[in-house]
């Protein structure tokens, strides 16, 4: 698949000469949903806002559909929508005129129908002359992202979308940005909920102190770097672990009912058959037996420990 | 050329103006009016004439270019300096917009709104004082410039400041005693002879000479100074404001 925005050997040092970035190299394939997961100051908003043109690049180059964010800048920031961090809106203005706004920036003609189709899309037809400070924390947030679809950009970044936002809306905006990529059009977000690069991201970037540490299909990174627990299910509680099971990586939950078992998929023995056959020489009755995968949330806590 | 971005700074922030009218354009003709009341009707009566107008008249251009320089800075400074406060500049910054346009946008509504109050002080000014225009073109054309010039300053001011003392400190504590001692409220000729040397030193004295021989045909200053220096100030204005916001100097790491 083509790519859309093409980083590369991209370094950023303030002017405070804090390194925010530290040779970024990255390509985002159209039409996917990308995450960069990183913990608060890795460099995620650094990236975009270069990418975006809102800050300079020290070293490196960045491409967006094939042209330079520099030499191009008209062609690459038209084809992008920001949806920023922090709710920044003119808090005086009606809803209507602020997305209008933004359409006019990015060098479109005043088009009626395309606004109200964003705002209904959005549910905010019926806020378009509220004034903005008028309207909760969601409203605004979704106020944002019509701002960032007003001049219908082919490239949506969004830094940290359900930041702040409670758990149903949350869903709402993942429903949101899942329709906006079945248009056709390409999903960039930053976020450090896991669950939420889970739970829609095509692929994941971790980036953490400026680097990039990884960059993979979300089931992928998953897959190869997860571990999966095994619960035991006891039909009668424990207190302690029968000596002949301490060499195997167990702990008692759920007040002694369960056994929790961690092993690596990856690895050629996972231990179960072995551990399941001392489990009954030590006189344990399972009840039941469960097992899950790990959450992308482990596999990031590792990952970032790790550097 | 993005010329929709242009229309759209430019309305956005004429928009502000509507809806800020009180501050925008209702205070600084009420707070204009009242000099007019005072040193015009009340005071001036008491006033020789000067160089053949009443004193009444004679303060009108001075008073004018108070208010024209003291609301382009503000306009324009505030304008540029309030989306950098709430952080909502990044929809300028990141758009297909080239500086220029910014200028454009955001001086030529600052410049169009102290032009609108401009006038309405000027026809406000009619019901105090007896007001005579020798030069209606070249008093439109240096307001105008007036408005240009010093709206390109406040955007310069507005880019750098970095908080909201930065933003009043030049207009407060530089534009405003300079307008005052600029001969706004008498001649040169009516200083001792050291303070009108001193005086030569204060470039609004030649704007504000350059307004009043426009109403009078008479000034302490010739004309042509007068309108070289506000053109060579415009320049100055221009050459710092497309040096900070190519280096993107209070807008862009």
């Amino acid at each position: 698949m083509q790519n859309v925005v093409s980083v590369k050997n991209l370094s950023k040092t303030y002017s405070n000469q804090f390194q925010a970035l530290n040779n970024i190299n990255l390509d985002i394939k159209q039409n996917e949903i990308f995450a960069l997961l990183g913990p608060n100051g890795a460099g995620k908003t650094t990236l975009i806002s270069i990418i975006c043109g809102i800050v300079t690049p020290s070293i490196g180059t960045v491409e967006v559909g094939n042209y330079d964010i520099i030499k191009d800048y008209r062609k690459t920031r038209s084809q992008i929508g920001l949806v920023p961090q922090e709710l920044t809106l003119e808090q005086f203005e009606i809803v209507y005129n602020n997305v209008s706004y933004t359409r006019g920036l990015y060098d479109k003609p005043p088009n009626h129908q395309h606004i109200e189709k964003i705002l209904k899309d959005l549910s905010l037809w019926d806020k378009k002359d509220s004034k903005i400070n008028e309207l909760s924390g969601g409203m605004k947030r979704r106020v944002l992202i019509a701002k960032a679809l007003s001049h219908e950009p082919s490239v949506l970044f969004l830094d940290e979308p359900t930041a702040g936002v409670d758990v149903e809306l949350r869903k709402d905006m993942w429903e949101v940005i899942k329709n906006l990529r079945d248009k056709g059009v390409t999903i960039i977000l930053t976020t450090h909920y896991i669950e939420e690069a889970e739970a829609i991201a095509d692929r994941v970037a971790v980036i953490n102190k400026g680097e990039m540490i990884v960059v993979d299909e979300t089931s992928n990174l998953i897959k190869s770097l997860g571990q999966k627990t095994l619960t035991i299910d006891l039909h009668e509680t424990v207190k302690t672990l029968p000596d002949s099971l301490k060499n195997y990586k167990l702990t008692i939950v759920n007040d002694g009912l369960s056994i929790d078992y961690q092993y690596d998929t990856q690895s050629k023995q996972t231990g179960i058959t072995s551990l399941l056959q001392d489990m009954k020489e030590a006189g344990l009755k399972l009840k039941d037996l469960n097992t899950e995968q790990s959450s992308l949330e482990k596999i990031f806590v590792e990952l970032v420990k790790e550097k | 050329m993005n010329f929709y971005a242009i229309r759209a700074i430019y309305f956005h922030e004429m928009d502000r103006m509507r809806r800020t009218l009180f501050q925008s354009v209702l205070s600084p003709v009420l707070s204009t009016s009242l000099y007019f009341i005072v040193f015009g009707s009340v005071i001036g009566g008491m006033i020789p004439q000067i160089e053949g107008v009443s004193y009444g008249s004679f303060i009108v251009p001075g008073l004018l270019m108070l208010t024209l320089l003291t609301q382009s800075i503000s306009n324009s400074s505030f304008g540029i300096f309030f989306p950098k406060f709430t952080g909502s500049i990044y929809e300028v910054l990141a758009a297909p917009i080239s500086s220029l346009e910014i200028i454009i946008g955001f001086v030529g509504a600052s410049a169009t709104k102290s032009l609108i109050v401009g006038v309405i002080i000027l026809i406000t000014a009619t019901f105090f004082v007896e007001l005579q225009i020798q030069y209606p073109l070249l008093m439109f054309f240096l307001l105008v410039l007036t408005c240009l010039t010093f709206s390109l300053f406040g955007f310069l001011i507005g880019l750098l400041s970095e908080n909201f003392e930065q933003l009043q400190v030049v207009p407060l504590i530089i534009v405003t005693p300079l307008v005052f001692l600029g001969g706004s409220l008498y001649t040169v000729e009516m200083l001792p002879e050291f303070w009108q040397n001193v005086t030569y030193f204060n470039p609004v004295l030649y704007l504000v000479n350059g307004m009043r021989w426009s109403f009078y045909g008479t000034s302490d200053i010739n004309i042509w100074v007068s309108v070289i220096s506000l053109v060579a100030f415009l320049s100055i204005c221009i050459a710092g404001v497309a040096i900070a916001i190519t280096k993107g100097y209070g807008t862009k790491e």
